[in-house]
């Protein structure tokens, strides 16, 4: 075949062309040769080593982490992140009855009514000498503020107090070294006093908006939780907090954000200034104050609620007013000291000589040094003055600055070796420094994009340097999709190197945002096994099945009823009528760890719920049809568990049905 | 050959000419930017919401005015190879050369005047400001851009735009060569 010279030519020229581009091709895509393109990260050898907690041990660490949107509290076990329990908190629980039940209703009361719902941010471990003392967990209701508290030898909610003069309890529940005051600082200021001064326009804000931070007291025997003071502040959101210790005992350091003082598009307009600020407050002195009657009682109609133990049943209080003390009069309680830009967590190391502030914005960390902010103090060093409070000068207070941190730093743990781990959520990355020298030792990835971050201890006086976990705010990629919502992720990293090293990842309920983890062995001696039922007070408490009865008054129905494996007493209730209320209250007999007994019965519009042994419950239900209703136990007793049930006869309304109730007795038979 | 690269032109007009690709730890699949003759592709509404933090301009069609005349001018360009290929005249040839060569310098040039407009011209009011930080894209190649790693490379179109040129200076160098050897044919015919 002839092929001509210049068509060959062609054919040759073709083929270099070709050759040409696709060595630049490749020389290109060589370049891109260092893409990630998996996030699948190097776990080391003995990853899975360091995290397997074999069946039948225990973990070392309880893991206490909010429940976000879900209003409730986590609790894990580190470092296998097995999830151990669910502790209802501000949201009703229809698995335990919470918030259902008679008795637990009064829990969630507040001067809003009923708010069976919370958005909880920040577990906080009571205190002693600065340390955890593994008695009480504290978290902070967000959105109608509340605080809880939880007991953490029952692990049930034991007190929740409304917080008034406030509009979003975010800056919270952090403790003060010996549990003399947990605090709450509003998210958001508002006008605040008569129906007339609230009432105004919003863009009247710099003028008539006001924020407050409270300092609840924890009764140190009953758990019951008061408003002690309230330090009246100027018009700024508060973000969050932590207490001085050591030579800082006695103060609390807030994080101040919108010092703009904008009402609207903040996203912007309370991002303009280059500092804000952390709020420091001499809580002794304002206590003292407070003692002295140099405060003024003012409105604040809040509730306190709290469950007594011995009746099994929660009891609110109102209180119409609250102290509160002014800053701008008293002169020396409150501080500003400037912190760049928009600071999120506010953090004091363990010897209680530093306070790092995270500016979410800014491109490095302040750390603040307690002495200097106690010489520039003395030495009236003010750069000015914010709405009649003394502003610190900025470089007399500052210790130094971690330079290119990373990016978007929100909070930050310790370690006892001096060391800072500070999570940046821009960056996706935890950040570890050295808190006097300054310079950053390590860093690494988070999957993906970290807020909060726990060392065990690692706010404390005694931080346990073993782990550092991040509570991530995306998932992505990291565990079987389930559709458009994911699990959320919290992942566990070894700090026992000299680098960071991560463990295991491990999906959370609710969204994570703070946690804190403290030994095992602080917690478990306190553990209640059961109740004794000789102490049990509930007014309609059945101690043995002879007291069992039911009670009509007028339209009420009123059931004493027992449990004991495996059988309800009484089992046939008859004379239930249309129309009726009837309260099932339900006393667990048994006497034995681990027998709990479930109450439910058919169609209620209620809940089911848990009765402990020795604990009283009761169980409102309206019946909505004539006939017969059958009730069980629902959980999981005994081998005669599916047995463990009867039956309530309902009548039509008006009708002649005469009451009566029993359990047949063996010899009768059936 | 020449008419192919001019026909190959017209390509440009319908596929991707050059791409940004963006990683980040939390975006493990990565983000991209394409760029066509007439308008920006991919995932420019994640990369909007992201940048605004820091104050750059929102990417849209409108900020790169290029994309209303670029059609036309590949079109332009096209119709001129064909010319140039029909006429058969080397002169033309070299002149398809130099204004493809002009055409991809200017492009070029272009990219990187927007790239350095949108990496430097932030907002002030942005809520994030980093000291002497500026976030241009790179040109061609691999950059740092704070938490992102950011590789500029071309796509489709700009490859076939790099073999067109080379098809194009193959074929003048050839003919150049042909020139000379005919040329010295004539001298030594002489």
């Amino acid at each position: 075949m002839h092929i001509p010279a210049n068509m060959k030519r062609s054919i040759k020229l073709t083929g270099a062309v070709l050759a040409g581009a696709s060595a630049l091709f490749l020389t290109v895509n060589m370049l891109n040769g260092c893409r990630p393109t998996t996030t699948v990260t190097a776990v080391t050898g003995d990853a899975a080593a360091k995290v397997y907690v074999k069946p039948g041990s225990y973990d070392e660490f309880y893991n206490f982490v909010s429940g976000g949107f879900s209003g409730q509290m986590g609790v894990y076990g580190l470092p296998s992140g097995r999830l151990l329990r669910e502790i209802p908190v501000f949201s009703q629980d229809p698995e335990s009855g919470w918030g259902y039940t008679e008795e637990s209703k009064p829990m969630l009361m507040t001067t809003h009514g009923f708010i069976p719902w919370d958005d909880a941010h920040h577990p906080e471990m009571s205190l002693t000498d600065g340390s955890h003392d593994g008695r009480w967990v504290f978290i902070n209701g967000n959105n109608t503020p509340r605080v809880a508290l939880i007991d953490l030898g029952t692990f049930k909610t034991k007190s929740i107090i409304e917080i008034p003069n406030s509009a979003g309890n975010h800056s919270s529940p952090f403790t003060t070294p010996n549990t003399e005051y947990i605090v709450a600082g509003t998210r958001f200021s508002i006008p605040m006093g008569s129906d007339a001064e609230r009432d105004v326009p919003v863009d009247s804000y710099k003028d008539t908006f006001k924020g407050t931070v409270s300092f609840i007291h924890p009764e140190p025997e009953s758990g019951r939780l008061s408003i002690a003071f309230q330090i009246k502040a100027p018009g700024i959101d508060f973000d969050l907090a932590h207490s001085g210790k050591g030579p800082s005992d006695g103060w609390m350091f807030f994080s101040c954000y919108n010092t703009e003082k904008a009402h609207s598009l903040k996203e912007v307009n309370a991002s303009q200034n280059d500092k804000d600020f952390i709020m420091a407050v001499n809580w002794r002195k304002a206590e003292q104050y407070a003692k002295e009657g140099r405060g003024m009682k003012v409105p604040g109609r809040h509730y306190s609620n709290w469950w007594n133990e011995e009746t099994h049943t929660a009891e609110s209080t109102i209180h119409d007013e609250v102290l509160q003390l002014d800053p701008v009069e008293l002169g020396d309680i409150v501080y500003f000291m400037p912190c760049p830009k928009s600071p999120h967590g506010c953090d004091v190391n363990p010897t209680g000589e530093f306070i790092v502030g995270s500016g979410k914005l800014a491109a490095l960390v302040p750390v603040f040094s307690f002495a200097k902010i106690q010489d520039a103090i003395a030495g009236k060093d003010f750069e000015g003055e914010y709405d009649g409070i003394p502003v610190l000068t900025y470089e007399s207070v500052l210790h130094g600055e971690v330079k290119k941190p990373g990016l978007g730093p929100l909070h930050t743990e310790f370690d006892s070796k001096g060391n800072a781990y500070t999570s940046m959520f821009v960056s996706s990355e935890i950040v570890k420094w050295n808190v006097q020298t300054l310079e950053v030792l390590d860093r690494i990835p988070t999957y993906y994009s970290i807020g909060h971050l726990t060392v065990p201890g690692g706010d404390t006086k005694t931080p346990y340097d073993k782990y550092v976990i991040a509570y991530n705010k995306i998932t992505k990629d990291r565990y079987l999709p389930t559709g458009p919502e994911l699990t959320q992720s919290a992942q566990l990293y070894s700090i026992e190197g000299d680098k960071m090293e991560l463990l295991l990842d491990f999906p959370t309920t609710g969204e994570p945002h703070y946690a804190q983890a403290t030994p095992a062995d602080l917690i478990r001696p306190r553990e209640v096994k059961f109740y004794k039922i000789e102490e049990n007070h509930h007014p309609h408490v059945s101690k043995g099945e002879k007291e069992t009865k039911v009670e009509r008054k007028g339209n009420e129905v009123h059931v004493k009823m027992t449990t004991i494996r495996s059988h309800l007493t009484p089992d046939v209730i008859e004379g239930i009528r249309m129309g009726d209320v009837v309260y099932f209250h339900v006393t667990n007999l048994e006497q034995d760890w681990d027998v709990p007994h479930g109450f439910a019965i058919k169609g209620n519009n209620n809940a089911e719920m848990l009765i402990m042994p020795g604990e009283t419950q009761t169980l409102r239900w309206e019946p909505t049809h004539v006939g017969v209703v059958p009730m069980y136990c629902t959980d999981f007793c005994s081998a005669l568990h599916q047995e463990m049930q009867g039956y309530v006869r309902v009548s039509p309304a008006g009708s002649s049905t005469e009451l009566k109730w029993y359990t047949a007795s063996v010899d009768a038979g059936s | 050959m020449i008419a192919v690269s001019a026909l190959a032109l017209l390509v440009l007009l319908f596929v991707p000419i050059w791409r940004i690709d963006l990683m980040a730890p939390q975006y493990p699949e990565g983000l991209y930017l394409q760029i066509y003759a007439d308008r920006f592709a991919g995932d420019t509404e994640k990369i909007n919401g992201l940048n605004h933090y820091i104050g750059m301009a929102h990417i849209k069609n409108e900020m790169f005015p290029e994309f209303k005349f670029l059609p036309k001018l590949i079109v332009v360009l096209s119709v001129l190879g064909l010319v140039a290929a029909a006429w058969g005249k080397r002169i033309l040839l070299f002149l398809g050369l130099v204004t493809l060569s002009l055409f991809g310098a200017w492009a070029l040039y272009d990219m990187y005047k927007w790239g350095y407009d949108y990496g430097h011209n932030l907002d002030p009011k942005a809520a994030i400001k980093v000291e002497g930080m500026a976030y241009q894209p790179p040109l061609i190649g691999h950059k740092q851009l704070l938490n992102f790693d950011a590789w500029s490379t071309p796509d489709v179109g700009g490859w076939i735009l790099f073999g067109v040129m080379g098809l194009l200076a193959g074929v003048y160098f050839l003919e150049l060569r042909d020139l000379s050897r005919k040329l010295a044919m004539n001298r030594d015919r002489t």
